[in-house]
């Protein structure tokens, strides 16, 4: 099974949000960077299925800046073959630019799967792999929280609302990965020295503008705190009755 | 002319309501557009939809139902086909989907397949200088992205339960095209249904929600009750600590790692009010918390709050909603 998986270097997820002074992007002073959590199932799933078929390779693919040299060794560490990192400078806020890059770099290399997160926990794009598979005319199921696949033909099953939908495929094919998945495992020290010695190709690249401008990036509203209605089991009259009278919303 | 194509979802044959809020976001779209701007309003089917003819009444001049044998069900291939068709035909000035399972599992297809951008998970959107802009919550709902979309049509998907249907006296016409086209590669065999009448979190009007100081699973049935008193308009969230515990399915989980949720009325019964939580509940309109702590931050939030022991409030309050509704 040969397996490309794409991920993202992002802010990790405990990061308190600093607007920097351009009041359009993330201050990043200070802010520690991780491999995308849901690209981590990706990279555990690609992990198995090549250990499950005894032969192969996992190749992952990172479109971002020289630092994102430190995401794809996580990912070498913990089990993939080698990386290319498509370098670039800058934020790219349009989501189908960053597919057309990977896209192009993953066309015509002969992958039986290619894995995605379903998103990225910093932008949220929640895009990338099913331009992919357009771009490159291939079957896709996003979302995929359960995985089986026999031969040429997959079978997943992903949530949707009041259920869980299940999607038939054939591969080669491109996956978006969900929790439930897989539990990644964590990267061994042994895989940590190896992966210093894996082969990680660097290639500059120039992604197009694209066409979304980033106007602002502001904090959320802050709730103002509310009341607290009284103590116990009396004050339920009293919750009801705001409910109704002055929220409205029963 | 820039016209607005809303796309639609049914579930055997049976318009879902999350539709509702997306021409309604699409009329918000077309008059802010200006110049007369028509709403289409686009369902993919198997043959007639019911509840279609509703849709006038939200805002839809047309109604158009594409019927296929193969579209009864989600066929991600057939459907991005026949509705990037269907908007290079049309020349709109914007797409609309919801920000649902199925809508943003299309979207990106069909925006890929026209060439042009796509905001995910919309929660406003507006119009500036005859550019769509659209506000986007990142970073774990900790901040909000605002944005331009250059070009037309712009394709934004709305994030589910805050664009309030707005009803309006008018009756849209209504046609049925039938299309050509197979379903695909990618063939949804199934959908294994949730038990019946259960509302996803993430669509609920109305959610409630339960943390760890429910102490046990089988106490999540006073919640399950109070829950019910809404009649079917109200979902069972809970916390991570309680869905890591084994208690609850990760489908119901509210927060970072979860569900994002913006419904109506938010009750959060023995959850202290995590960040990780906040992340996914905090954009509600009206957030409720009981809790025995005074000092919970979930009260720094909550817009009304009850301090007691969850199990002397809950079913106190489950009898007087069962009181209004009855
Ligand atoms: C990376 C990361 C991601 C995370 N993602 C999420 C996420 O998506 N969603 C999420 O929820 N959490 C998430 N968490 C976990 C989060 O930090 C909290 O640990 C979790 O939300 C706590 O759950 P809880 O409120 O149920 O439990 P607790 O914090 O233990 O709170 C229980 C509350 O119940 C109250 N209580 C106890 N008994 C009673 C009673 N009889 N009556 C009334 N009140 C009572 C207590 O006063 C307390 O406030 C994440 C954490 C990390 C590090
Ligand atoms: N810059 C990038 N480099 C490599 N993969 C990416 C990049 N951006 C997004 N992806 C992949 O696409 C998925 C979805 O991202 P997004 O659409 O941005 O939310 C991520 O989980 C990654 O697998």
């Amino acid at each position: 099974m040969k397996i490309a998986v794409c991920i993202k270097r992002v802010p990790d997820s405990e990061t308190r949000v600093k607007i920097a002074a351009d009041g359009r992007s993330l201050d990043e002073a200070g802010v520690k960077f991780i491999l995308n959590p849901y690209d981590e199932f990706a990279v555990e799933e690609a992990l198995r299925r090549k250990e499950k078929a005894g032969t192969g390779e996992v190749v992952v693919l990172a479109l971002g800046p020289a630092a994102a040299q430190e995401t794809i060794r996580t990912a070498l560490a913990m089990g993939a073959d080698r990386g290319v990192l498509l370098q670039t400078e800058g934020v790219h806020a349009d989501g189908l630019e960053t597919a057309k890059a990977l896209a192009a770099e993953l066309k015509d290399a002969g992958f039986d799967l290619i894995l995605f997160g379903k998103m990225a926990i910093d932008d949220h794009n929640h895009q990338v792999g099913p331009m992919v598979a357009e771009l490159l005319d291939l079957p896709c199921v996003t979302t995929v929280a359960h995985l089986e696949i026999d031969g040429a033909k997959g079978t997943a099953e992903r949530e949707v609302e009041g259920g869980v939908e299940v999607v038939e495929f054939p591969l080669p094919a491109v996956l978006t990965t969900d929790k439930g998945l897989n539990e990644p495992r964590y990267p061994a020290l042994k895989g940590i020295m190896a992966a210093k010695k894996k082969p990680l190709d660097v290639k500059p690249t120039a992604p197009g503008p694209g066409a979304i401008e980033i106007l602002a990036l502001t904090p959320p509203p802050e709730r103002q705190a509310g009341k607290i209605v009284g103590e116990g089991a009396a004050a339920v009259p009293e919750l009801v009755r705001l409910l109704r009278e002055e929220a409205k919303v029963l | 002319m820039s016209n607005v194509l809303a796309v639609l979802e049914q579930r055997d044959g049976t318009l879902r309501k999350v539709s509702h809020e997306v021409v309604t976001g699409a009329r918000r779209l077309a008059d802010a557009l200006g110049g007369g701007a028509n709403v289409d309003a686009l369902v993919l089917a198997g043959g007639s939809v019911r509840g279609a003819d509703q849709l006038g009444g939200f805002g839809a001049d047309r109604v158009v139902t594409l019927t296929n044998p193969a579209f009864g069900g989600y066929a991600p291939e057939g459907y991005a086909r026949a509705i990037a068709d269907r908007v290079k035909a049309g020349g709109y000035g914007a797409v609309v989907f919801a920000a649902s399972a199925t809508g943003k599992d299309l979207a990106p297809r069909v925006a890929a397949r026209l060439d042009r951008p796509l905001a995910q998970d919309v929660t406003d959107v507006s119009v500036a200088g005859g550019a769509v802009i659209a506000i986007r919550p990142v970073y774990a709902g900790k901040a909000l992205l605002k944005v331009r979309i250059a070009g037309s049509p712009a394709i934004v998907s709305l994030r589910p339960n805050v664009f309030t249907p707005v009803q309006r006296p008018k009756a849209g016409i209504q046609e049925t095209v039938a299309v050509a086209g197979t379903a695909g590669r990618v063939v949804v065999k199934q959908i294994k249904a949730a038990p019946a009448g259960t509302l996803d979190v993430a669509e609920a009007p109305i959610v409630v929600s339960g943390g760890r100081g429910l102490k046990e699973p089988a106490n999540f049935k006073v919640l399950e009750a109070l829950a019910a008193a809404f009649g079917g308009r109200a979902a069972v969230g809970a916390s991570r600590a309680v869905v890591d515990a084994g208690w609850r399915p990760h489908a119901d989980q509210v927060g970072q790692t979860g569900k994002t949720v913006s419904p109506t009325l938010y009750i959060a019964v023995g959850v202290s009010g995590a960040i990780q939580h906040l992340a996914g509940m905090r954009t509600s309109k009206i957030i409720v918390a009981i809790n025995k702590d005074k000092e919970a931050p979930i009260f720094k939030v909550a817009d009304y709050g009850i301090v007691g022991d969850l199990f002397e409030v809950v079913p106190k309050l489950t009898e007087a909603i069962k009181k209004l509704h009855g």
